[in-house]
């Protein structure tokens, strides 16, 4: 894949690889091979951390760097390539400095964007092996697909809370024959309904540092030729149990891209695939039901008018911050319909407003409450308008 | 009897267990009684025709079912079937 006869070293950069020189297995060929590969992180996150870190240290010749945000305090607890001088500024602008600090032999390209189908075949193009740290379906399989369209090698990571995904995909064996893709393992994405909400989402902090490094492994392994890469092979990791599987994964004939009779041969709408984002869609729910703002419910209580405040958050959350309602969370409202007023208004909120309108509409619908309203903007408006002291989340 | 390994996203739907027994002779079988031991898990691994979701993967010992005999891959007493769920990151 790479054409490493004429790749030539320093003595500063002997000495910084020595460690992979005197591997017998790894040597100076497996070093120029890194040294002339190009690689593309997409997602400067959780994974994209511990993957850029050691790509770079490593010795990558050209590391790519795909990330649209920037920095927040939130970020901190897992993505331990930032530092709290990174918070407020471009992912993209804080990896690449702290990763040419590490190794100033080796060249950084940034793409301060969201990969989408537009621009997702034009930068990829540039490059031997994607490592995937991205943290929705849609960009998974448009980086999946795009690698597939144009063969390049996919390395797949994936987190949720407590598991940890890790595999090869689209990876050309010795033999010639191709691996399966990430369509090969899901054909599709969940609906959005069965997307975990924000309610229970999360990821326990050393997890993407784990997956991550093991993406990284993954990269140089594919890039130097050394050892067998984790493809046809999906590697599991339950951290709960602290328990480890390797199964093995089958190509699918229906595969629209790689199966018997392929339907697939250009990049299409992933968000659309993968269902409109439950923010968009449940927003429609918000707008059907009945709403008042913080500062009306402030007015409210400062006035001392007759009202009830309930909160329909998970109790994990009650204990991260609150603003004084009663916690009924979702899931037990229809057990304790006792206790909600009829007479007065209940204004219902949550952490964003989604989940306090859903609620409602339940209640009205199924059991014909007319008294009410969603606080808009849940507790993060809250936090955000009336009291600037409390802690979101 | 037959060990079902649950994933960690699914444990809450399934009283917070790493792994279910049941006892049933196919693999649809035994997913049936853990979704009926467990009702709030049946959306996740089932759809209305009661066929497995394309977006969870279920195995028997180390080979996913789909090269074997899918749903009526017979089990054998002992074995350990796994679900394997796409997951796609920690923030929604």
């Amino acid at each position: 894949m790479v054409k490493t006869k004429e790749v030539v070293f320093s003595r500063a950069e002997i000495e910084r690889y020595s460690r992979h020189l005197i591997i017998p297995e790894f040597n100076i060929a497996g070093q120029r091979k890194l040294k002339a590969g190009k690689v593309l992180v997409v997602g400067g996150g959780g994974l994209g951390s511990p993957l850029l870190q050691y790509l770079a240290a490593a010795g990558v010749g050209t590391i790519g760097i795909v990330d649209y945000d920037r920095v927040d305090d939130s970020n901190l607890q897992r993505q331990v390539l930032y530092g709290l001088d990174s918070v407020g500024k471009l992912k993209v602008d804080e990896a690449k400095k702290r990763v040419e600090n590490l190794n100033p032999h080796i060249t950084i390209r940034t793409y301060n964007t969201l990969l989408t189908s537009e621009n997702a075949l034009e930068i990829i193009q540039e490059y031997d092996v994607v490592a995937d740290g991205t943290d929705n379906f849609a960009t998974r399989y448009l980086v999946n697909d795009a690698c597939v369209l144009l063969g390049k090698v996919n390395v797949y990571g994936s987190i949720f809370q407590f598991e940890g995904q890790v595999s090869v995909f689209n990876h050309t064996h010795p033999d010639g024959v191709k691996g399966p893709n990430y369509r090969d393992l899901f054909p599709t994405p969940p609906p959005p309904g069965l997307v975990p909400s924000c309610a229970e989402g999360g990821v326990i902090g050393v997890l993407p540092g784990i997956i991550g490094s093991m993406q990284a492994l993954e990269v140089i392994k594919v890039l130097s030729g050394v050892g067998e890469p984790l493809s046809g092979r999906l590697f599991l990791f339950d951290a709960l149990t602290f328990t480890s599987r390797t199964l093995r994964i089958h190509k699918d004939e229906a595969n629209p891209l790689t199966g018997k009779n392929p339907t697939q041969t250009r990049l299409i709408d992933y968000v659309q695939f993968c269902g409109a984002p439950q923010i968009e869609k449940e927003h429609e729910e918000t707008v059907a039901v009945k709403e008042i703002s913080v500062s009306e419910l402030e007015e409210m209580r400062t006035s001392g008018r007759p009202h009830q405040l309930i909160d329909v958050r998970e109790s994990h959350e009650y204990e991260i911050v609150q603003i004084g309602g009663e916690l009924i969370p979702q899931g037990e409202v229809e057990e304790n319909l006792e206790k909600i007023e009829t007479e007065i208004p209940v204004v219902i909120h949550c952490r964003s407003g989604v989940r306090s309108a859903k609620v409602i509409k339940l209640l009205e619908e199924k059991y014909g409450f007319t008294n009410l309203y969603n606080l808009k903007g849940g507790v993060l408006a809250y936090a955000r308008e009336i009291n600037q002291a409390l802690p979101t989340y | 009897m037959t060990k079902i390994l649950i994933p960690t996203p699914l444990r809450k739907f399934a009283g917070n267990q790493p792994s279910v027994e049941v006892s049933g002779q196919t693999i649809g079988s035994s997913i049936a009684q853990l979704a009926e031991k467990y009702p709030e898990l049946r959306k996740h691994l089932l759809d209305e025709n009661d066929a497995i979701r394309s977006f969870v993967r279920i195995y028997l010992g180390d080979e996913d079912i789909k090269s074997l005999d899918g749903i009526s891959t017979q089990v054998a007493d002992g074995s350990i079937i796994s679900i394997i769920p796409a997951i796609a990151g920690g923030i929604m």
